[in-house]
């Protein structure tokens, strides 16, 4: 989708503020709280990154841009526990829980924590078929503006690169997000040089990489 | 603790905090999270996992050229030797700053970063301000870390749009002949393994 979220050449927001290397992560306790939670909760094995993502920018723009981080988070974990039904809507609006836990949701213990973080949740997968591109290949970004979730950024869509890193087979954001099914395709490191983005006028000497899946290329 | 809210950025923190700790005690209480559970959670990235580990990576890389060689072929299989890996970090790419070539990592559409190698990611890496200049005018936001690079230089920006994570191997700096890996890691800042600053010199 077409959202706020796809930020990648959008102009105004100001200058960067780069922070103390050693400042703290949270300005507050409910953040520290909001991410020990989200993660918590993302290891009851419910839902993917995938939809996690969508749920984060499936908001109004307006929303989206002046929200801080964690809230978003936390607006995304409440929506994403509640479409799964592992917490009533009354029981958020209650603000606490109207009815015992159903069998065989969790528990999230400290030893899933460590082996959760330690094992992540690698996306690769077994090739569908051959590759249809290869490193050093001219590809061109379809131009393409889907409603659900891609990981895409407008900025890219149109545009020729180079494919520089063939990574193998990984889930597929577009239909994973959406409970779909994970079909994995090849993903590839495609390199944009900046003139190719952003115009003539622009800095010669920038290049640009997404990592782009193969749906999300066509032959240059 | 210093406050580091930024002016711009706003803030909730009263009514974020009810509806943060009712929604835990719901979980609680329902029995599908413990709370030593997110203690624990917390605990790892507070303790155990963060810039720390990509420093000890990247100063093994400046003095044992087999593991570089590893680490560019394959950093995740590299990172794993040294027991590096796992959430936010699943398949990780090494990219090499060099004469004339400097890399700057950004996620445009979220804030994807190798939570393994380096931690949580710091407050302005997730900004709109970063995620939207770092792709169009790499070197103003350079300037912005006071990190000034010759003209010609090329500036390679990796915009993480999948699970593959990217880590900076900044460049060894000079007047550190003799130096050994622990004392070299503490040179290799976060920042660095970011690409928005180089590594530190040696004072």
């Amino acid at each position: 989708m077409n959202g706020a979220h796809d930020l990648g050449g959008t102009m105004g927001f100001g200058p960067v503020v780069p922070e103390a290397q050693d400042a703290p992560h949270y300005r507050g306790d409910w953040e520290r709280r909001t991410m020990a939670l989200t993660l918590a909760c993302a290891m009851l094995g419910r839902w993917s990154i995938d939809e996690s993502r969508h749920v984060r920018e499936d908001r109004p723009p307006a929303l989206y841009l002046t929200s801080p981080y964690y809230r978003i988070w936390f607006d995304a974990l409440e929506a994403l526990l509640v479409g799964h039904g592992i917490v009533g809507d009354d029981e958020v609006e209650a603000g606490r829980s109207l009815r015992s836990g159903e069998a065989g949701i969790g528990p999230v213990s400290p030893d899933r924590v460590t082996t959760a973080l330690r094992r992540g949740a690698p996306a690769d997968r077994e090739p569908p078929g051959p590759a249809a591109f290869e490193v050093g290949q001219a590809v061109r970004a379809r131009n393409v503006h889907p409603t659900g979730h891609t990981r895409l950024p407008r900025y890219v869509r149109g545009r020729v690169g180079v494919v520089e890193i063939v990574h193998g087979a990984h889930v597929l954001p577009d239909r994973n997000a959406h409970r779909l099914g994970e079909d994995p395709e090849w993903l590839y490191t495609v390199r944009f040089d900046g003139h190719e983005l952003w115009g003539a006028d622009s800095d010669p000497t920038t290049e640009v990489s997404v990592d782009a899946w193969e749906s999300y290329l066509e032959p240059a | 603790m210093a406050d580091t809210r930024h002016d711009h950025e706003p803030s909730e923190l009263g009514p974020m905090d009810v509806r943060v700790r009712a929604l835990e005690s719901i979980l609680v209480d329902k029995g599908y999270v413990e709370p030593a559970a997110l203690d624990e959670i917390v605990e790892a990235y507070e303790t155990r996992i963060g810039p720390h580990l990509g420093a000890q990576a990247v100063a093994r890389a400046w003095t044992d050229p087999e593991f570089d060689a590893r680490l560019t072929a394959d950093a995740t299989s590299a990172l794993a030797e040294m027991d590096i890996g796992g959430r936010q970090s699943e398949h990780v790419v090494a990219v090499h700053n060099a004469a004339g070539v400097h890399n700057l990592v950004v996620c445009t559409l979220c804030s994807c970063y190798p939570w393994a190698v380096l931690g949580i990611p710091p407050a302005w890496y997730k900004s709109s301000a970063y995620r939207s200049r770092a792709v169009l005018e790499p070197r103003a936001v350079l300037a912005e870390f006071g990190t000034e690079l010759p003209p010609e230089t090329r500036i390679r920006v990796w915009d993480s749009t999948a699970e593959v994570r990217y880590l900076v191997v900044p460049r060894r700096p000079e007047g550190t002949d003799g130096w050994d890996a622990a004392r070299l890691s503490t040179l290799v800042s976060r920042d660095s393994m970011v690409g928005v600053r180089e590594a530190n010199a040696p004072a």
